[in-house]
């Protein structure tokens, strides 16, 4: 693990990456210390409505009167809430199902491999939408549109992992030791697939973010007061271009969070592939 | 170093960079071959034989440098020549190339047919100087060469017994055997009418019954046409079978150059000696020899065998002897049974 | 005279061919009415040439293929239709290494927990118990127990070579596979492997089921040799006997081919040609006779069967032994 962060230390883009994300979590997690108004976030105070950033309110007011950049930091909150639970969502569906497609020869396999074909075939958020619509605007139906769209990427990478890690020769070895089948799945092959899964998670919560952020500018997200940022955007519309600061701080935000977890999946999969593929030609 | 022979390696140096830093792979080989005689070039993994190969033929990967030395071919300095006449006169066509791995070599979706003609209308020795075009998909292919370079190439097919050669050439690389894509190879190695092949492992990939069949053919059509064979190999049984000369190489110097009969009778350098105690005979135990092969990153200085070497002396660890004799070549400072000029 | 410690009873191993429509087209016999007894502390050999069988014989006899007919017997017990958890007692006492030991082993896993598997699955063992035998073996391959700390990328191909060994070991196996163990390794390097093998051979009362297509290195190390040829032996000889005058046509074909370093030069008359004919389609009678010199009408209508000629010695042909001028 310690020379695995080591050598993402090495790649500047990777490092950009991590301090982004970094940046984004700590905001999130110590919202009530960094930000300046948080009583305001919720509250309406027409008084000070669409104010441009000064001392007092460092990036603005929105057009309720709140402060933009407190409530950008509670938005990290919901921003982040959302990605990790719908990618941790299908991780945990999509992982398992791939790991039993790719190891058993069943038809059942094959079966669920095509049905994740016609997930992967329409747009994500396309598919999202039609969920979220369906549902009514919520955080936990943007959770559950995100996770029931998101899975299938997982299953397919895990499935073709499997199907070449079962013919390398420390399976064939294993199995021929005696080790029970479901003992060489999650002792031999589970970790030797982690790396793919790994990368695919981080640039996930970009994408899942992103997808996100698009339903909630769409009014499918969580609905209002709360301070996610694509709503954000969405009632920024009609004030611009005079309050031009209502849309650069939650713009700027999503772009960095995105940004970030793009740049350390980027990274993470030049470490973590190269060395596995060196630890595999010895 | 006579002018009659063909090719003339003069102390070639040559260093990779890898991440781990840089190898010298090859450190000051001398090699000669003459014209019509077969050279073999023995050695375990790692001692640089193939890099040499490749080196005569100008095809090292791009983090090769070659850092000194010349590559003599019939007289001209390979390594200083333009490259445009490399790339016509020789490459291909005075010096050719039989790899180890025949099925690598041929694309998978062309016919070989399509292969060998492709390969004639640039290499065919009936090629004029005057033919010229735009490029590679304007130059024209004149139909009465075309015609020729044809019929070479069937006649050719049957003298290394590919069976039915008309119906051979529309079919596609996968569907010859190991065996017989070699002697494809083969034919397409000798159609340009070369000088020199180079044969890098030919037949490690092949079953002991193929290997004898294929070695026998690549002698003899050698010898027919006064064609020199540059052949790689780490089995000396192979070397054994068909080479006049050997040559044996460890961590990228070379050790002992001699006729083939008395390089195996009478060896001189001590690595040669237990080379040849380590194969397997019925007769008498295996010796192995201690130690291991060095890291090229940092190899041991002077004579890189010494480490492992039951005879080495202090001198051996600082220099090696230079070159010397023609067709007998030791460079060790206490060659196995002592000879009265090789003393020191 | 004891009970062989493994019997083979007509095995067989049939490959279905699909065409690109899944559609049966033919079948492959890779193993074709094999059988054969190894005796308890010799090396026996199994040679061939590509496409012989030798490999898919022994993956059959260690259960990661299973056999479409035929009978495995192995001390006393039918083993054939085993897989799986059922193979466990017998897994323990017979154990199969691959041509490449070390990449038997997970990249992700430490040596010493490489080493630890087996012992985890099968015996009962406390962990103690588990480390301590771990450094015995360890030692009696040549390593230090510093190493089981280790991964496999940080040692070298000789060390990984010995662990994946040592590997085997650790269920004090009686019958061990090895499957080409010195095909591709330097000629130095395999004077080491083979008398790591013969100490171990010793030390630990093994006995040895020697797959190889090195003819020489199988001359050094074996006590009893059978040829195959296509899915079947062709003959069975003690080494010494097989090399002093094979019987069979492929054998002395075969044993013809090998370079002899001092000697002769084979090239100069070597006389076999052609080569193997296509898997999924055997000729009737004689797989061989395509190729052979003494090919008769016979060859085409009866295929021969292995026959003993003298006590241990068999061939499986017309003309066995008809062959003029012996090879040494």
């Amino acid at each position: 693990m310690a020379h695995v962060l080591l050598r993402l230390a090495r790649d500047r883009s990777a490092l950009l990456g991590l301090i982004l994300v970094v940046l984004v979590v700590l905001a999130a997690v110590l919202a009530p210390v960094i930000s300046t108004h948080p009583e305001a976030v919720w509250d309406m105070n027409p008084a000070n409505r669409l104010k441009p950033p000064s001392g007092e309110w460092l990036l603005g007011t929105d057009r309720m009167g709140a402060d933009i950049y407190s409530r950008v930091i509670y938005g990290a909150r919901i921003t982040l809430l959302i990605a990790f639970v719908a990618v941790g969502t299908s991780l945990l569906i999509g992982v398992p199902i791939g790991l039993w497609a790719g190891w058993n020869d069943f038809w059942i396999g094959e079966a669920l491999m095509r049905i994740s074909d016609v997930f992967l075939a329409v747009p994500q958020i396309v598919l999202a939408i039609a969920i979220a619509q369906t549902l009514g605007p919520s955080i936990e139906n943007v959770i559950l549109a995100l996770s029931v769209t998101y899975w299938p990427w997982f299953a397919r990478l895990v499935y073709a992992e499997v199907r070449v890690l079962k013919n390398e020769t420390f399976i064939e070895a294993a199995i021929a030791l005696g080790v029970p089948q479901w003992r060489i799945v999650m002792q031999h092959v589970l970790p030797n697939v982690a790396s793919p899964i790994i990368v695919r998670t981080s640039i996930g919560m970009g994408f899942t973010i992103l997808t996100a952020a698009s339903l909630g500018f769409l009014g499918l997200g969580a609905p209002p007061p709360a301070p996610e940022w694509g709503r954000m955007i969405s009632e920024s519309r009609e004030f611009l271009p005079e309050a031009w600061w209502y849309a650069l701080a939650p713009g700027l935000a999503i772009f960095a969070v995105v940004m970030g977890f793009n740049l350390l999946g980027d990274g993470l999969r030049d470490v973590l592939d190269p060395r596995l593929r060196r630890a595999h030609d010895r | 170093m006579t002018a009659s022979m063909l090719l003339e390696v003069c102390d070639l140096r040559i260093s990779f960079a890898t991440e781990s830093g840089v190898s010298r792979v090859l450190d000051g080989v001398n090699l000669s071959i003459g014209r019509g005689r077969i050279m073999g070039l023995v050695g375990e993994s790692g001692c640089g034989k193939t890099t040499l190969a490749r080196a005569v033929l100008g095809i090292l990967a791009p983090n090769a440098t070659i850092e000194g030395g010349a590559i003599r071919f019939d007289g001209q300095d390979l390594l200083s020549m333009p490259r445009h006449l490399l790339q016509r006169d020789v490459k291909g066509r005075r010096i050719a190339f039989v790899p180890q791995d025949p099925y690598g070599a041929f694309n998978p979706l062309f016919r070989i047919g399509a292969q060998i003609m492709e390969l004639m209308k640039w290499k065919s020795p009936r090629r004029q100087q005057g033919e010229r075009g735009l490029g590679t998909l304007l130059t024209s292919y004149p139909r009465a060469r075309r015609r020729a370079d044809r019929q070479a190439a069937l006649a050719l097919l049957e003298e290394v017994q590919i069976p039915d050669p008309e119906r051979a050439l529309r079919k596609l690389p996968g569907e010859f055997s190991g065996g017989q894509r070699q002697r494809l190879m083969i034919t397409m190695a000798l159609l340009t009418a070369p000088d020199l092949i180079i044969a890098d492992e030919p037949t490690t990939a092949l079953d002991v019954t193929v290997q004898a069949q294929i070695l026998k053919l690549l002698k003899s059509l050698a010898k027919d046409r006064g064609v020199s064979v540059l052949l790689t190999t780490h089995d000396l049984g192979t070397a054994y079978e068909i080479c006049d000369d050997i040559t044996v190489m460890y961590a990228g110097q070379e050790m002992e150059t001699a006729p083939v009969a008395e390089f195996f009778a009478n060896p001189h350098h001590p690595y040669t000696a237990s080379l040849l105690e380590s194969l397997p005979d019925p007769t008498r135990e295996m010796q192995e020899i201690g130690g291991e092969v060095p890291s090229l990153l940092s190899p041991p200085t002077g004579c890189r065998f010494h480490p492992r070497c039951r005879h080495a002396s202090a001198q051996c660890s600082t220099a090696r002897p230079s070159v010397s004799g023609d067709r007998r070549m030791v460079r060790c400072f206490h060659p196995q049974p002592p000879r009265q000029e090789g003393c020191s | 005279m004891q009970a062989p410690l493994l019997q083979v009873f007509d095995l067989r191993r049939h490959f279905p061919v699909h065409n690109a429509f899944g559609l049966r087209t033919g079948t492959i016999k890779a193993l074709d009415d094999v059988s054969f007894a190894v005796q308890h502390g010799e090396t026996f050999g199994l040679v061939g040439e590509s496409g012989c069988g030798k490999t898919t014989l022994g993956k059959t006899l260690v259960g990661i293929y299973k056999p479409t007919a035929g009978r495995i017997v192995f001390e006393t017990t039918d083993i054939s239709g085993l897989r799986g958890a059922a193979r466990g007692p017998v897994v323990q006492r017979l154990q199969y290494i691959h041509q490449d030991p070390g990449s038997a082993l997970d990249p992700r896993w430490t040596i010493g927990r490489s080493l630890d598997e087996p012992l985890a699955t099968h015996t009962g063992l406390s962990r103690s118990e588990r480390a301590s035998r771990s450094r015995e073996i360890l030692a009696a391959v040549g390593l230090l127990p510093a190493h089981l700390d280790l991964y496999p990328h940080e040692l070298s191909g000789g060390q990984q070579r010995r662990v994946g060994l040592a590997r085997i070991l650790m269920l004090r196996p009686r019958l061990v596979i090895l499957d080409e163990p010195t095909s591709g390794l330097d000629v130095s390097v395999q004077a080491t492997v083979l008398k790591l093998l013969r100490e171990l051979q010793q030390a630990f009362d093994l006995t040895y089921i020697f797959i190889s297509h090195d003819l020489s290195v199988v001359r050094i190390t074996c006590d009893r040799i059978a040829v195959m040829y296509l899915g079947r032996i062709v003959e069975i000889a003690p080494a010494h006997q097989l090399f002093a005058g094979p019987l069979h046509p492929y054998a002395r074909s075969l044993f013809s081919a090998i370079p002899r370093i001092g000697g002769k030069r084979v090239t100069d008359t070597f006389a076999l040609e052609g080569e193997p004919p296509d898997a999924a389609n055997l000729p009737s009678g004689c797989r061989f006779r395509a190729r052979c010199p003494l090919a008769a009408p016979v060859c085409a209508e009866h295929e021969p069967l292995l026959t003993q000629f003298g006590d241990k010695h068999a061939a499986a042909c017309h003309f066995a032994g008809k062959l003029e001028g012996a090879r040494t």
